[in-house]
């Protein structure tokens, strides 16, 4: 998905959730409402028929999950009728099957949780501060400096990698080892690589989305709070940060969906190991090495796709609101 | 995982936080304590510091040396041959098609689809739940959606049953099954239809909203002067929407040149099918090529240069209409 920010995308405040206005018109003549009822009868029948085509792959791989091995094998989901059998017991080897083939899923899932969180929060901070910078303090350059931060947006991640990893091995690996001499139950493999890696990736496009909203706080608030001779620091923690929460709130979401799904930045940062690696990653390693297996990637791949829809679906005001005020990560 | 695993990462969240939040908190309060000379000067440092450095460390820096890597090969001579490998090599120059294949295809099915989708459950009974059928593939990872699709392209030799949905269909038919994956071209064709699955709700969540945007008097006044339901599409809702198209399009495009999970789940990239995205992959990290990794993903940003000049160009001159 892309990294520019439209930031005006033509679209209305009240339009940021997939609710849309149902509002039919009551008050218009009756024939007029009888046609609109007949076009829309073939457009229902289109819809639903698109709907189907979209819900079936997921359908096929959740029905699946959820039958014995010998049956995913040898017929398909959709004879599950003539076929029928149920278990759990894909979703239990899946999970916490300790033998050293299975997937072993729960390492990877808190994996993915810790992960997500700092790589959420991290960028979060810091471009909030950055964007209040940029908004409400004046110095010479502010254009010039913001341009860029907006430009690099454009960099691919690609274009980053091969550099960042040469950085990380020559200067994070040896406080990594270190850290894991002080205090050992902390593997070598750790964490850290991957909340800077995600952190700096995300920095340009936050920065630019919370300081869309952040510049349009309303400038008597925030000279009042001066008048009143507080000073940046405050200003910043008791009246920015507050009012910038739907914006915060929004791409809070939206990053941490995106960590949770990314697989290029675990390939290269995280080792690959079950210190580090996330869900995605060893969901893709599964399907070359246990790729015959369906009852387990059915299952592992539910497993991994069930939490971001969870969090998507019970916030999706936010995410989609953030989705609409701008862009699309890269 | 063991106990003394799970708690390892459990006190290195703990501990990242902690640091972390010692960080913020020193910095701002050493951001109001600043000396009265230049007080300004150290505040502004304070607030901007963080974010400017790691975005130096982790974009700015990187992509000037990756530039150059590109030009330079094992041993640090300047050269242009990472390129001229790009452009000759024939499994190479079948990337970059592969490349303007999925470039070219994705965008306008996706757009199409998700228009017309919108379209036609704008103001239906249950519009949200329609709406959500086809948002969820976003959610889900791509190598989700990657398993979740191998599974429908899955091959049973001739007599057995088939258990993946595609061949199903083909048999029924009474046609014989395929190893879809590894049959060029079809292969790349199959790779991009996940892609679609995947974008058209971002294109229909877009759209739908950029269609309620339109004012409802443009719309009545068609249906007043007697127009039928397509000249009211293309005479007043398409123009209505331009702005939208142009970002869904080129978003959706820049989205398609970055796709790696997708090639990289399903196929590696072999059976060429490889993409720009997933071959700089391959040879940084696998084949240990960075010099041609790097002309890669150089290839890579100029491809996206201009989609993304177009769009601020489009987005800035529907700023001064308004």
């Amino acid at each position: 998905m892309s990294s520019v920010a439209p930031a005006d995308l033509p679209v209305g405040k009240d339009l940021g959730t997939l609710e849309a206005t149902e509002e039919s018109s009551y008050a218009q003549p009756k024939t007029m409402r009888v046609k609109k009822q007949l076009t829309s009868r073939t457009a229902t029948i289109a819809s639903l028929i698109i709907a189907v085509l979209w819900t079936i792959p997921t359908f096929g791989l959740f029905i699946s999950s959820f039958r014995p091995a010998e049956l995913i094998r040898s017929t398909g989901w959709w004879t599950i009728f003539a076929n029928p059998g149920f278990t759990l017991e894909n979703y239990r080897d899946v999970l916490f099957s300790s033998s050293g083939s299975s997937p072993q899923l729960g390492a990877y899932i808190v994996n993915s949780i810790a992960i997500a969180l700092l790589a959420t929060i991290i960028p979060l901070v810091f471009a909030s501060m950055a964007a209040y910078a940029f908004a409400w303090m004046r110095f010479r350059g502010v254009g010039v400096l913001f341009i860029i931060i907006f430009a690099l947006q454009i960099i691919p991640l690609q274009m980053a990698l091969v550099p960042v990893l040469q950085i990380f091995s020559t200067v994070l690996r040896p406080m990594q080892a270190w850290l894991h001499d002080v205090i050992p139950i902390i593997p070598e493999q750790n964490y850290l690589p991957l909340w800077i890696a995600h952190s700096m990736f995300a920095l340009p496009l936050a920065i630019f989305l919370l300081h869309n909203f952040i510049s349009e706080i309303p400038a008597d608030v925030i000279e009042a709070a001066r008048v009143d001779g507080a000073t940046h620091g405050q200003i910043f923690w008791r009246i920015v940060l507050p009012l910038a929460v739907p914006a915060i709130a929004s791409f809070a979401i939206f990053q941490f969906i995106w960590v949770w799904n990314d697989l290029l930045v675990a390939l290269i940062f995280s080792g690959g190991t079950q210190d580090v690696a996330p869900l995605t990653q060893r969901l893709a390693e599964l399907t070359g090495t246990r790729g015959q297996d369906w009852q387990l990637l059915t299952a592992a791949a539910f497993i991994s796709i069930v939490i971001p829809l969870v969090v998507f679906f019970s916030l999706q005001r936010y995410f989609v609101r953030g989705l609409l005020a701008g862009s699309t990560k890269g | 995982m063991t106990t003394a695993d799970l708690l390892g990462k459990i006190l290195q969240v703990v501990m990242g936080l902690a640091v972390f939040a010692a960080v913020v908190g020193l910095l701002i309060f050493l951001i109001d304590k600043a000396p009265k000379k230049g007080r300004d000067y150290w505040q502004l440092a304070g607030f901007l510091a963080p974010a400017m450095i790691l975005v130096a460390i982790g974009l700015i820096y990187p992509a000037i040396r990756t530039s150059i890597l590109a030009f330079q090969d094992s041993s640090g001579d300047w050269t242009l041959d990472n390129f001229v490998w790009t452009f000759t090599q024939p499994a190479a120059i079948r990337t970059l098609i592969n490349t303007v294949i999925w470039v070219l295809l994705v965008p306008t099915f996706a757009t199409a689809v998700g228009l017309a989708y919108a379209v036609f459950i704008d103001k239906s009974r249950g519009e949200r739940y329609y709406k959500a059928i086809l948002f969820m593939p976003i959610a889900i990872s791509f190598v989700g959606a990657s398993v979740i699709w191998k599974f429908v392209y899955e091959y049973r030799s001739g007599e057995r049953e088939q258990i993946g949905l595609l061949n199903a269909i083909v048999t029924a038919f009474g046609g014989e099954p395929v190893q879809w994956l590894q049959t060029d071209p079809i292969n790349t064709i199959l790779l991009i239809v996940v892609m679609i699955w995947v974008q058209t709700g971002f294109a229909m969540v877009v759209l739908s909203a950029a269609i309620k945007g339109i004012a409802t008097e443009q719309i009545e006044a068609a249906q007043l002067d007697g127009t039928n339901a397509w000249q009211r599409f293309t005479n007043v809702t398409i123009p209505g929407i331009r702005g939208a198209l142009v970002v869904v399009i080129t978003t959706i495009s820049i989205a398609t040149l970055k796709v790696f999970d997708i090639v990289r789940t399903m196929t590696a990239g072999n059976f060429n099918t490889s993409v720009v995205a997933n071959e700089m992959y391959t040879q940084a990290f696998r084949a240990s090529e960075i010099g041609r990794g790097s002309a890669l993903a150089l290839i890579l940003l100029v491809l996206v240069l201009p989609i993304i000049i177009y769009n601020v160009n489009v987005l800035r001159k529907q700023r001064e209409i308004r």
